[in-house]
């Protein structure tokens, strides 16, 4: 893998002594006519950086919810959220568009990328909307792409590429910006068991390298490729436990076996 | 993201979509040619007035003999036998906003040459009415005011008359035969056209007002004298003053009505301008609002497109776009619609023009000013139509938009 250098290697040696994400007491409510869902009832965490943190907890207990407030893509009903140290809930709507634009790399469960786009392309579209130059864009999109090992899938369409290799893509997009953290919701949900894994290998390569993550999935056999975990049960965190010793996806990947791609 | 790349990303957008895309600018194309084609149109027939008016000769004001109405009873032109040549000598003498006056009467006569022959009209005058009309020769020149003085048979012929009694044979200094009496031609006058009422000027012979009178008509009056103003502004003046001069020299007295009648052309040929500008200005609003529906195309395609592609809006807003980004994505895609549809109206108006113009026989009047117009006025409605589906796609929740199947 190439090294590019990402905002987050310089602080690889402080691993975990600054604080990232500072979430305090948020809550979240939807409401639907005349009920009132309450998705989120008073959050609290802290997320330092160099973490890999996996989200875990059944289906409607607020994960999503709760990710898509630290993307940036939603605000809080109420309570704090800290983002190096800016309460983002308090900027407005170009300030968080610029905020998911460079400080977070989001990747979802169905790879979202554009159809009739390269992958090249795709990978360029968040540098298109940080005003950067034409050379440095492409340099970058070309660089996350060989980070992500697709440096030979560069042309192909989306339809072109397998669940696994659509994900890398989108894993690249989210990478292109150097943000400070990478927010992944159920990054797996729609790949096979060893394609599963094989992406686990490269986010944690990611995280070796300083980058931050954050990950939601219900499976245990994808979370304990992290350092840390976090229960959610009815919008709230019920458990949050260090890994110590976390298994290398490298490895287990060399015990499976493979798929044609 | 600079403005070749938002151009390159709505180009790729229209792509996708090229039928759709091709019948959405049909209605911008239809719309733009059709507005260039009525104001070129209108333009034509402006300017064929125009020319009508300058051929009608400079300042002409048109004294007749007879009156319009007499006691409830219409009596026509030449019904009274009150106009003569003294009263002609006496405008010019006496009206100062006058600055030339030919005499007139006249006559039918079929004329033949060799074995052709043709019934035309036959206009006697005076020298100086071809300075007032205007009318230049393109062989010979006018018979001389001794001409006039002497009665002399001599004729100047019209573009009509010589092409259907000369042909190829160089008409000048050939006699002719007008009711069958002999007479020299001594001129043919430039092509004038149709006069403003219809009719073929050029189907004409012009003689000296004396031997019409004599020797053709037997009648000592005119029928009519025509005058030159000084200017188009002194024409009004001078109807007055000839008004004023002949009720005089006529006896007219107060309360009685005039046994002439003076029209200025100038005025009648203002009407004809304001009519055809009139004519341009219904023909580009009727244009215009096939452009509005062409832009209505334009705004509900936009509709369509926004929410089908709610799922690439969502994308776009998560990994950073503002709403300014979106909004400008979606108005460039309609203004390079309603462009790309303006530039070819503007190519298929322009024929039409040409074709239509051709068809009528006016001048090709391909306005510059509508072409411009047309384009901006495209653009335009691209904005307008382009704003609300923008706008729509703008105001899309991130995260609603990324559920969106
Ligand atoms: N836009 C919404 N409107 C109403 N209710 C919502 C909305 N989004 C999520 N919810 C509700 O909030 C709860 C948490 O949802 P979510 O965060 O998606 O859970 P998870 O991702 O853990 O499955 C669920 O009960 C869900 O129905
Ligand atoms: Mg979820």
């Amino acid at each position: 893998m190439a090294t590019i250098t990402q905002p987050g290697l310089e602080a690889a040696q402080s691993r975990e002594t600054t604080t990232l994400i500072r979430v305090a007491d948020v809550h979240k409510y939807y409401e639907l006519g005349e009920t009132r869902v309450h998705a989120l009832r008073g959050v609290s965490v802290e997320i330092g950086r160099g973490e890999f943190v996996a989200i875990m907890g059944a289906s409607g207990s607020g994960k999503s919810t709760f990710m898509n407030i630290l993307g940036c893509l939603d605000r809080p009903s109420s309570g704090q959220y800290y983002l190096e140290g800016t309460e983002v809930s308090s900027l407005d709507k170009k300030q968080l568009a610029a905020i998911r634009n460079r400080k977070i790399g989001f990747v979802f469960q169905g790879f979202n990328l554009l159809s009739r786009t390269t992958a090249l392309e795709n990978v360029e579209l968040p540098t298109l909307y940080a005003h950067i130059s034409r050379e440095e864009s492409v340099k970058r999109a070309n660089d996350a792409l060989e980070l992500v090992g697709l440096g030979d899938r560069k042309l192909h369409y989306p339809s072109q590429l397998s669940g696994g290799q659509q994900q890398r893509v989108a894993i690249a997009r989210a990478l292109v910006n150097r943000p400070a953290i990478l927010l992944a919701d159920e990054p797996t949900g729609n790949l096979d068991s060893r394609t599963s894994v094989e992406i686990m290998d490269v986010l944690q390569k990611l995280n070796d390298k300083g980058l931050t993550v954050v990950l939601v999935t219900h499976e245990s056999d994808i979370a304990r490729f992290a350092r840390r975990t976090t229960q959610f049960r009815d919008g709230k965190i019920r458990h949050d436990d260090r890994i110590s010793d976390r298994p290398a996806a490298s490895e287990i990947l060399k015990s499976m076996p493979s798929v044609e791609d | 993201m600079n403005l070749v790349q938002i151009l390159r990303i709505a180009m790729r957008a229209l792509a996708r979509n090229k039928l759709r895309s091709a019948l959405t600018m049909l209605g911008i194309i239809i719309g733009v040619a059709a507005v260039i084609a009525m104001v070129s149109v209108g333009q034509g027939a402006q300017e064929q007035a125009q020319r009508q008016i300058a051929a009608m000769g400079s300042n002409v004001l048109f004294v007749g003999s007879g009156t319009v109405s007499r006691g409830g009873m219409s009596m026509g032109w030449g019904a009274t036998k009150s106009l003569v040549y003294d009263d002609m000598s006496a405008i010019v003498r006496e009206c100062p906003a006058i600055k030339t006056a030919a005499p007139g009467t006249n006559a039918t006569a079929q004329i033949v040459f060799g074995n052709d022959n043709w019934n035309t009209r036959v206009t006697g005058t005076e020298p100086q009415f071809f300075e007032i009309k205007v009318w230049p020769f393109q062989e010979g020149a006018a018979f001389s005011q001794s001409d006039v003085d002497s009665a002399n048979n001599v004729a100047v012929i019209g573009e009509t008359v010589r092409k259907n009694l000369f042909g190829a044979t160089d008409p000048l200094g050939q006699t002719i035969r007008i009711n069958n009496l002999p007479f020299k031609v001594v001129g043919v006058l430039e092509l004038k056209g149709t006069s403003p009422m219809g009719d073929d000027q050029d189907d004409t012979i012009v003689a000296p007002v004396t031997t019409v009178q004599k020797k053709m008509n037997g009648q000592t009056w005119l029928r009519w004298i025509m005058v030159s103003a000084i200017s188009r502004e002194a024409s009004f003046a001078a109807q007055q003053q000839i008004t004023s001069l002949l009720r005089d020299r006529h006896r007219i007295r107060a309360g009685q009505d005039d046994d002439f009648f003076v029209r200025n052309l100038a005025d009648f040929a203002q009407l004809a301008d304001e009519q055809s500008r009139l004519f341009t200005v219904l023909l580009a609003s009727i244009a215009s609002i096939s452009l509005i529906v062409g832009g209505i195309g334009i705004m509900n395609i936009m509709l369509v497109s926004v929410t089908e592609r709610t799922r690439e809006i969502g994308i776009r807003m998560a990994i950073g776009a503002t709403e300014g980004d979106v909004q400008q994505q979606f108005l460039i895609e309609a203004i390079v619609l309603s462009l790309i549809g303006g530039a070819a109206g503007i190519g298929l108006g322009m024929g039409a023009s040409y074709m239509i113009t051709n068809t009528l026989g006016w001048p090709v009047l391909v306005s510059t000013k509508a072409i411009m117009a047309a384009a901006v006025f495209s653009a335009a409605v691209g904005i307008f139509f382009g704003f609300y589906p923008a706008r729509k796609a703008a105001r899309l929740d991130p995260i609603e938009a990324l559920r969106y199947e």
